[in-house]
């Protein structure tokens, strides 16, 4: 679907010697392309305006290095710019020198203002905080249920007041804070549309009546060119301190950060990543920028292994992959952890390249099958996973019984294991294969032939 | 009543006539009035949602539509109001390349001309009909499906609403089991609407949902089943799967169930609404697409990509967060409302 920059851009410089400054040809043709590539993303016209300007003004004093092709420097380029635009560094809630800190959540009708309501107190008790949440949207059906429910799963109280007025319910959700010995409110309020005049003023009494220590915009990933009318009838109307950004574990480009960012100058803190209430994420500019521009983002990746994998014994482990003796049991092992990691293809999503390699082509990662392998190794005695080899075709009836699989499945994943091992041996020796994105692919047809 | 009222029950009496015909059904008798002009409904509803103040657009297309001949300037003025619109680049080149064609042929010539051809062009290309769903299920199943806060629970309860004005028994399915009190926000939805709803526990398996609802429509004679579902991003593969298990096990009651399947897209959405239509299409086969949240700053030229690229077109579009507030769709006069300048 989209093709990242950095392709596109090749193709205008393909007949560049690649010595010398670029010519003001080229970088007219080279600004085209990223215009493109930055409205296909999301972000707002008058935003790529501003950001092609400034790209383009240092790319016409840039020297093209020797060892670098000149679509690689202008991304660089870019890259740098996006995320300087962004605020360069990931920055913080700010918490109140003297408690209660009072967070206040705003933004348009089902951007995810409740959820994060609940993810945030949950991530401040995991901090040692005491949080209280306040429901004072008393517009939509039932939101002062959900915020109540949710508040059961983390155990976190939720006041409600008398469900009718939001600006009393929130300076008496403050009070109860205080009286409860509560040391953060939370304030959920009413989505509203950043042109409802009548709504956008009861924001500003609501603010008004608590004085909170931040006023966060959530925004949903998925905007697109309006994401600035909005920031700025927010920022115009409560001065917002930050914004989270929603949804950013679909396949949104986000250039709506991007928009927010440059028209209000508001550092996005946080963004989220699923509907479940630990799926909350501190914001990276860098890795935003990538995002953007359609290039993955390992350091995502990497940082999402180091946290939920756990290996043993890792140099024993790698000398196995080395040697091409892993085992049908280090197999098992490694899908439990990757899976503990989440959606297999939202981790694909993060590899750099992935998604032009694949040409956006739907890579369905049939969550169930990997169950199916799950069962069909388990069926497998401690010896034949050590030994696959030993599996001859009575023990592969009985494993395929087993499991409840069939014996062609299990051929299949003896077959694709044995291509695997392969594979991982050549990579140890450090013969990485030509295309890491295609290598991947291949390899993720262990799981779906 | 005062003068204003009387408009607006004008305008409801000529909105709920424009319901019938959406369904196939008798329209209801009109109350008296001198000047029931067809369009005018939804028309001067997208214009007052849609009039209201926005960067940009408006200045140059009041220029652009002014009484002078179309100047070379004009067309990148059209594309940045296309772009702006989220009618993304292939889209708006598309119609750009168009009218440029047009004007060297000496179709277009004064920036009227301009207006009331990018107004045609639009409509056409966003359905060249009214939009229609039949009724002639025993009883109709409408699944709506789409991406998390798109409007899809207050979109049932709104179309429940008129089809009870229109006489239809309606029955609704609580299919979405897992977000947090989505049961009783439905639960409210299905009281202003005067439906049926039929639930289950949080957690439960939302196909039996589904089934239970079909089942119960058909036992109770009900005209229609209308099944919410939860939200899911599209690129979620085994929440589509779950998608497509709904879809099917309505099927066991009705093989010809879900009847339509909508998607609900919120107008603020951006490029990805192509991504949504396409991977939401593959694992149901949608009829028709809900624009919710158009009375917002968004003007949901998305829904036109996704017409153009992937052939789905628009039914309803949402205008508000009241029972009244959704309305069949009318692809001319959403052009005209958002590509007007204020004074138009
Ligand atoms: N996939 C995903 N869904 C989310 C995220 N945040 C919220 N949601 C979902 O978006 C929908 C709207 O969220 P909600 O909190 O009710 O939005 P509100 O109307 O702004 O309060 C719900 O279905 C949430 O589960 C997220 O980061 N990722
Ligand atoms: N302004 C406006 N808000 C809407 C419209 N349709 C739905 N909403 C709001 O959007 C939010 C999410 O709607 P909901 O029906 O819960 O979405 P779902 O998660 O798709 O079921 C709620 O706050 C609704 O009131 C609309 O047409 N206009
Ligand atoms: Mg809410
Ligand atoms: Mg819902």
């Amino acid at each position: 679907m989209f093709d990242a920059l950095g392709d596109r851009l090749h193709g205008v410089f393909s007949g560049l010697s690649g010595r010398g400054k670029l010519s003001a040809d080229d970088i007219d043709l080279a600004m085209r392309e990223i215009r493109r590539a930055l409205l296909e993303a999301d972000v707002s016209l008058p935003v790529v305006k501003q950001v092609t300007n400034a790209i383009s003004e240092r790319a016409k004093g840039a020297e093209v290095l020797g060892s670098l092709k000149p679509e690689e420097q202008v991304v660089t380029i870019v890259n740098e710019e996006l995320t300087r635009l962004m605020g360069e560094t990931n920055v913080g809630l700010a918490m109140a020198s003297k408690p209660p800190t009072i967070i206040l959540a705003a933004g348009l009708q089902g951007s995810g203002k409740t959820t994060f309501c609940a993810k945030l107190a949950r991530h401040l008790q995991k901090q040692g905080r005491a949080p209280l949440m306040v429901a004072c949207d008393v517009q939509r059906p039932a939101a002062a249920d959900q915020l109540e429910v949710l508040g059961r799963q983390i155990d976190a109280p939720v006041y409600r007041g008398d469900g009718k007025d939001p600006v009393k319910i929130a300076s008496q959700g403050v009070k109860e804070a205080g009286k409860a010995g509560k040391d953060v409110v939370i304030v959920d309020t009413a989505g509203r549309t950043s042109v409802d005049e009548e709504m956008m003023a009861q924001l500003v009494d609501i603010r008004d009546a608590v004085d909170p220590t931040s006023v966060l915009l959530v925004l949903d990933a998925m905007t697109g060119q309006t994401a600035v009318d909005v920031a700025s009838a927010f920022s115009d109307a409560v001065d917002f301190d930050g914004v989270v950004l929603t949804k950013l574990d679909g396949d949104a480009r986000g250039g709506a950060a991007l928009s927010v960012r440059a028209v209000t100058g508001a550092p996005i803190i946080f963004i989220g990543t699923g509907e479940k209430i630990d799926a909350l994420e501190a914001f990276h500019p860098d890795r935003m920028a990538s995002r953007i521009l359609g290039r993955g983002d390992l350091q995502s990746l990497m940082e999402k292994a180091q946290e939920t994998v756990e290996i043993e014994d890792p140099k024993d482990l790698q000398r196995r992959i080395k040697d091409g003796n892993l085992t049908l049991e280090d197999f098992l092992d490694q899908m439990r952890q990757v899976k503990k990691m989440g959606p297999i293809s939202q981790l694909l999503g993060m590899v750099p390249g992935f998604k032009s390699a694949t040409r956006g082509k739907d890579i369905q990662v049939d969550e169930d099958k990997l169950g199916r392998v799950e069962a069909i190794i388990q069926s497998m005695t401690p010896e034949e996973r050590r030994r696959p080899d030993m599996i001859n075709g009575s023990r592969r009836r009985r494993i395929a019984m087993g499991s409840g699989t069939s014996v062609q499945e299990v051929n299949q994943l003896l077959s694709q294991f044995k291509q695997m091992r392969k594979l991982m041996k050549q990579i140890g020796k450090g013969a990485i294969p030509a295309g890491l994105a295609e290598g991947l692919a291949g390899g993720q047809q262990l799981t779906h032939p | 009543m005062s003068d204003e009222e009387v408009a607006s029950s004008a305008s409801e009496g000529e909105d709920l006539g424009r319901w019938a015909d959406l369904f196939g059904l008798e329209r209801p008798p009109e109350p008296e009035q001198d000047e029931p002009k067809k369009r005018r409904g939804f028309l001067s509803r997208m214009r007052e949602s849609l009039a209201k103040p926005r960067q940009g657009l408006a200045p140059q297309l009041a220029s652009m539509f002014s009484d002078r001949p179309v100047g070379p300037d004009d067309w990148d003025d059209l594309e940045d109001a296309l772009i702006g619109a989220d009618c993304g680049l292939e889209t708006t080149e598309e119609i750009v390349n168009y009218l440029r064609s047009e004007a060297g042929a000496g179709r277009i010539v004064m920036g009227p001309d301009l207006a009331k051809a990018l107004w045609k062009t639009v409509g056409e290309r966003m359905s060249p009909e009214p939009p229609t769903i039949t009724l002639d299920g025993a009883p109709t199943v409408i699944m709506v499906a789409g991406v998390n806060g798109s409007g899809k629970t207050t979109t049932i309860g709104k179309i429940a609403y008129r089809l009870s004005q229109l006489d239809q028994r309606v029955v609704i399915g609580a299919a979405d089991t897992f977000r947090a009190a989505a049961i009783e926000q439905l639960q409210t939805w299905a009281e202003r609407g005067d439906a049926e709803l039929v639930r289950q526990a949080p957690g439960a398996d939302p196909g039996a949902v589904a089934f239970d609802a079909v089942a119960a429509g058909k036992a109770r004679g009900a005209d229609v089943v209308l099944v919410d579902t939860a939200g899911r991003l599209q690129t979620e593969h085994n929440l589509m799967d779950e998608l497509k298990k709904v879809a099917g096990v309505m099927g066991k009651v009705d093989p010809a169930a879900p009847h339509e399947t909508l998607l609900v897209l919120d107008a603020t959405t951006g490029q990805n609404g192509i991504s949504q239509a396409r991977l939401f299409g593959e694992a149901v086969p949608l009829s028709g697409v809900v624009l919710t949240k158009l009375d917002g700053a968004a003007r949901g030229g998305i829904a036109l990509a996704i017409r153009s690229q992937l052939g789905v077109p628009v039914v309803l579009a949402g205008t508000g967060e009241r029972v009244e507030d959704l309305q069949p769709f009318d692809a001319r006069a959403y052009a005209q409302a958002i590509f007007s300048p204020d004074d138009q």
